[in-house]
């Protein structure tokens, strides 16, 4: 049987870590760092945010992307659920709506390496006349 | 919902904006009486005995957004047509207790899901909050506290990508660990 995983061996996965390059300095730039909230409150749940979660967790670390995902309670979008709002550093934070595991793709190669608000992606706290 | 680990992510987050520091997760699965005992304890707000009486009715919610709140009442609901149960205890400025009953050997019985990723989730989610997660299947027992990761960690942030991998592969592979040492006896 192979063995379990346990806390020694994240004692030695850490110490690997720390002798990469690119490790951040103890965390204090987060606000440099690409910052991914994906709603998770009970409907955001109920309409499958943990499938869009494991999505960004597992595809920014495949596509080399440094970003922080964190998990957020209720946004107050649940007509537009799951909900994942982007904080790209030195730019307003982004609401995305009805996100799918293709508009989480879209999300990070058009919005999150290029920039681009691309069809299909509608930032749902976009500043409209009547908000100001 | 589709499984019971979603319910505990749900309840969990009321935990969260409840401002605990403390969320104390427990798995109890007994398969030989087909029990599964959840139990959410944590050190934040808490609520009167007033809101209390008031938490399972999904026509209630403190959010001023909306005039629902069914996170509560749909676990209840799900545990009550096994034939188990919800209770909830709680203490303003002391924090709230929360066990819900599953018979699970029940057909109505949800699956209990994937509850590593579940803890994963709420662990690197909330880098600021300690989490002591236990596990029981039978008379084996599987235990861990976000603390002591953290510890471990120092100044490596514990939403790394690598290390939130880590964290999931070591609570998967400890709770099927248990599962095992359980169907052996």
């Amino acid at each position: 049987m192979t063995k379990v995983k346990s806390l020694a061996d994240l004692r030695k996965m850490k110490e690997e870590l720390q002798n990469k390059v690119n490790l951040r300095e103890k965390g204090d730039n987060v606000e440099k760092l690409i910052q991914i909230k994906v709603g998770m409150g009970t409907s955001g749940i109920a309409s499958g945010a943990k499938e869009i979660f494991n999505f960004f967790i597992e595809e920014l670390e495949k596509r080399n992307i440094e970003a922080v995902v964190t998990q957020t309670g209720d946004m107050g979008y649940n007509f537009a659920e799951p909900t994942v709002e982007v904080t790209v550093p030195g730019k307003d934070p982004i609401v995305f709506g009805n996100v799918t595991i293709q508009k989480a793709d879209k999300i990070i190669e058009c919005y999150i390496k290029n920039g681009e608000l691309v069809e299909g992606i509608l930032p749902e706290n976009y500043d409209k006349i009547d908000n100001k | 919902m589709k499984d019971i680990s979603l319910h505990i992510l749900d309840v969990a987050n009321n935990s969260i904006s409840a401002g605990a520091s403390l969320i104390e997760i427990e798995v109890d699965h007994q398969p030989q009486n087909g029990t599964l005992t959840i139990t959410i304890r944590d050190n934040g707000k808490g609520m009167s005995a007033e809101t209390l009486a008031k938490v399972t009715d999904p026509f209630y919610t403190t959010r001023t957004t909306r005039k629902v709140g069914l996170g509560l009442p749909l676990i209840k609901q799900n545990a009550e047509q096994t034939g188990g149960n919800l209770s909830i205890h709680s203490e303003e400025g002391k924090g709230t207790i929360l066990t819900v009953l599953f018979n699970c050997s029940h057909i109505d019985c949800p699956p209990i899901g994937n509850i590593a990723e579940i803890m994963t989730i709420l662990i690197t989610g909330n880098p600021k909050i300690d989490f002591l997660y236990t596990h029981k299947i039978g008379n084996a027992e599987f235990k861990i506290q976000s603390q002591e990761i953290k510890e471990i960690l120092r100044d490596v942030p514990i939403n790394s990508p690598q290390i939130v991998k880590f964290i999931k592969e070591m609570l998967e592979e400890n709770i099927e660990e248990i599962n095992n040492c359980n169907s052996n006896q």
